[in-house]
């Protein structure tokens, strides 16, 4: 049953995806306890960002279970968009709604899925706004941004729904170097505050400042996983040492 | 690193912006450099003056110059009485306005038409108008409550409104009446099916694929005779359908088949990001489609749904094969009275249909170019 003191926040048991033929996530085993921050890494292929998307079932898969705030996540779409309420998103490519102004991206799922009255809705998105540092930009159209003011706009847009949990797929990878910081920064500072956070990325630095755990992932499975200090300083396994030795040089 | 040994030019003070250089030197430097630089433009400029120039006189006398403007019947339009070259005999088409403008509809009604009109037109240019508040009540005016007003009004038969067959309606009456229906039933069963097509429910899918390849499939001629004459020999004994609201029925089935492949064509152009984006906020599917999917989605497609409008209005012009006799059919009718037949008549009618068919769709031409632009969010400017 679900309960509002639930300390686990995701649990993951036995994932297993295939994509076609490809066997993608292979029997994934990870419980991120509330107020965790777990940052998972891993050669490019070896499944982390669908291991992030099934946390809100944006991949469905075909064994295991993933359980959310207590919700187990079936083929029920009911239960599926209560989960997705509770988990927010933010994606590589941004994904901001270019139609709508950065304020209107902000207050549409507040509005129409919280119910909540479209002044409230907006007062929560300017607060959001402005702790990304772009209050000024709120009725701008996202075109009209840069990169990484795009990405903090679609971090406070996953805010506005008030999310118990947090998820950032290669959040970083788009963007220009000069970009980068600022969303970083961002990010450190959400973490501070206590937010669940799963966070897909090669920012190692980050990792170090961040994370209470950090997750190695190669061909579909976690492959290492501990505290940041251990894991950059003593890697166990052959392939983590080879990965670090390639991005952090 | 070894330094490069081809020179290289470091500022030392940065450079200040400037004002970007001006085009040209007045209207006469603008005119002297886009038409007439070098021999070879100059040429071209000359040549497309005099192509003109051969078209747009013709056209120009004939409607105009040597155009008959006042008269009663055929003899004034006679070469024989005007004793010069005739142009256009517009007091033809003024003899047969209302003819062209209501069919049959009784004069003492007319009004009725008129009604109807000035509704629709209250209701659409406030609706048109981007800067007009109230858009959400405007649109649930025009596109639900109109529609039902306009129905009592021109069929009558309530409200002491005396019942006026539509066997009796005609002219531009029937072509408005056919493409509003036609434009206002064919979008949104074309955002359904093309939403259809792409569902993940394999029933809804084969439906409307079965649905829109069919009606994609057969001639709307074969449409409207099979709708007028066909359909009356299926349906039991005593159940009769109006022949206009059979043909209605059909135009709008076959339009909304054509729709959906242009929504469809949409649909395919939005990235998956933005789906992925709808869904981790929670939005389900419908609220996805409507808030974030679909508006995207149609803006993408408004030259190719002002095409389909535009064709559907040109269109409507086929009913009369099935004795529905809309602004074209008017004007043969009107061509077979012996009083005004002249040998210009043709020409005359032909020109006023063409200019008030060009009007309407060049029109709708122009505001979709409009509402383009300013839907255009894209871009930063």
């Amino acid at each position: 049953m679900r309960t509002t003191r639930n300390p686990v926040a995701v649990e993951i048991v036995g994932l297993s995806k295939w994509f076609g033929e490809f066997h993608v996530l292979r029997d994934v085993d990870l419980k991120v306890m509330r107020g965790e921050r777990i940052v998972i890494c891993g050669p490019s292929g070896s499944g982390k960002s669908t291991l992030l998307r099934c946390i809100n079932r944006i991949e469905s898969w075909q064994r295991g279970r993933v359980v959310v705030d207590g919700m187990e996540l079936t083929d029920d779409l009911k239960k599926i968009d209560e989960v997705r309420r509770e988990v927010g998103m933010v994606f590589q490519q941004f994904n901001l709604f270019p139609h709508l102004t950065v304020l209107e991206n902000c207050t549409l799922a507040p509005i129409w899925v919280r119910k909540m009255p479209r002044k409230e809705a907006e007062e929560i998105a300017r607060h959001y706004l402005k702790r990304v540092r772009i209050p000024e930009q709120a009725d701008k159209y996202p075109a009209q941004l840069s990169g990484g003011q795009q990405q903090r706009v679609a971090i406070a847009r996953a805010l506005c729904m008030r999310p118990k949990i947090m998820l950032f797929d290669e959040v970083t990878s788009a963007l220009d170097p000069e970009m980068v910081k600022e969303v970083l920064d961002t990010m450190v500072e959400l973490a501070k505050d206590g937010m669940t956070m799963l966070v897909v990325s090669h920012e190692m630095g980050f990792a170090r400042q961040v994370a209470n755990r950090v997750v190695f992932m190669d061909a579909g499975q976690i492959i290492e996983a501990n505290e940041p200090e251990a894991f950059f300083s003593h890697p166990q396994h052959e392939r983590t040492r080879l990965f670090l030795s390639q991005i952090l040089r | 690193m070894a330094v490069d040994a081809q020179p290289c030019y470091v500022r030392r003070a940065l450079a200040e912006p400037e004002p970007p250089p001006t085009a040209s030197s007045g209207a006469f430097g603008l005119i002297q450099q886009r038409l007439f630089d070098g021999v070879l433009n100059s040429a071209l400029t000359i040549i497309s003056l005099v192509v003109i120039a051969a078209i747009a006189w013709p056209t120009v006398k004939f409607l105009l110059v040597d155009a008959v403007w006042q008269g009663s019947s055929r003899v004034d339009c006679l070469p024989e009485t005007v004793k010069r070259e005739v142009g256009a005999c517009w007091p033809f088409i003024a003899a047969k306005f209302r003819q062209f403008m209501y069919g049959f509809y009784p004069q003492d009604q007319q009004w009725r038409v008129n009604l109807t009109y000035a509704l629709g037109m209250l209701l659409l240019v406030p609706l048109l108008i981007p800067r007009i508040p109230y858009k959400g009540l405007n649109a649930i005016l025009f596109f639900g409550v109109f529609p039902v007003a306009g129905f009592f009004l021109l069929v009558g038969g309530v409200l002491g409104l005396e019942h006026v067959e539509t066997r009796v309606w005609g002219g531009l009456l029937v072509t408005l009446v056919i493409s509003f229906t036609g434009i206002v039933g064919s979008l949104p069963l074309g955002i359904l099916l093309a939403l259809g097509r792409r569902s993940d429910l394999p029933i809804v899918r084969t439906l409307c694929i079965v649905f829109i390849e069919f009606w994609r499939g057969v001639p709307l001629i074969t449409v409207l005779f099979f709708a007028t004459y066909m359909l009356p020999l299926f349906l039991p004994g005593n159940w009769r359908i109006d022949g206009l609201l059979r043909v209605l029925i059909g135009v709008v089935l076959f339009a909304a088949a054509y729709m959906a492949e242009v929504v469809r064509g949409g649909l395919q152009a939005i990235p998956r990001g933005q789906y992925e984006g709808a869904m981790a906020l929670g939005l389900g599917y419908w609220r996805m489609m409507g808030f974030v999917i679909l508006p995207q989605a149609l803006k993408f497609v408004i030259p190719g749904i002002v095409n389909s409008f535009i064709a559907l209005f040109k269109d409507t012009t086929l009913v009369l094969i099935v004795a529905i006799f809309d602004l074209l059919g008017q004007l043969r009718a009107a061509f077979a009275d012996p009083n005004w037949a002249t040998p210009v008549t043709l020409f005359t009618g032909f020109a006023f249909a063409g200019m008030v068919y060009f009007l309407v769709s060049f029109g709708m031409s122009r505001y979709a170019l409009f509402t383009e632009r300013r839907l255009n969010t894209g871009r930063p400017n």
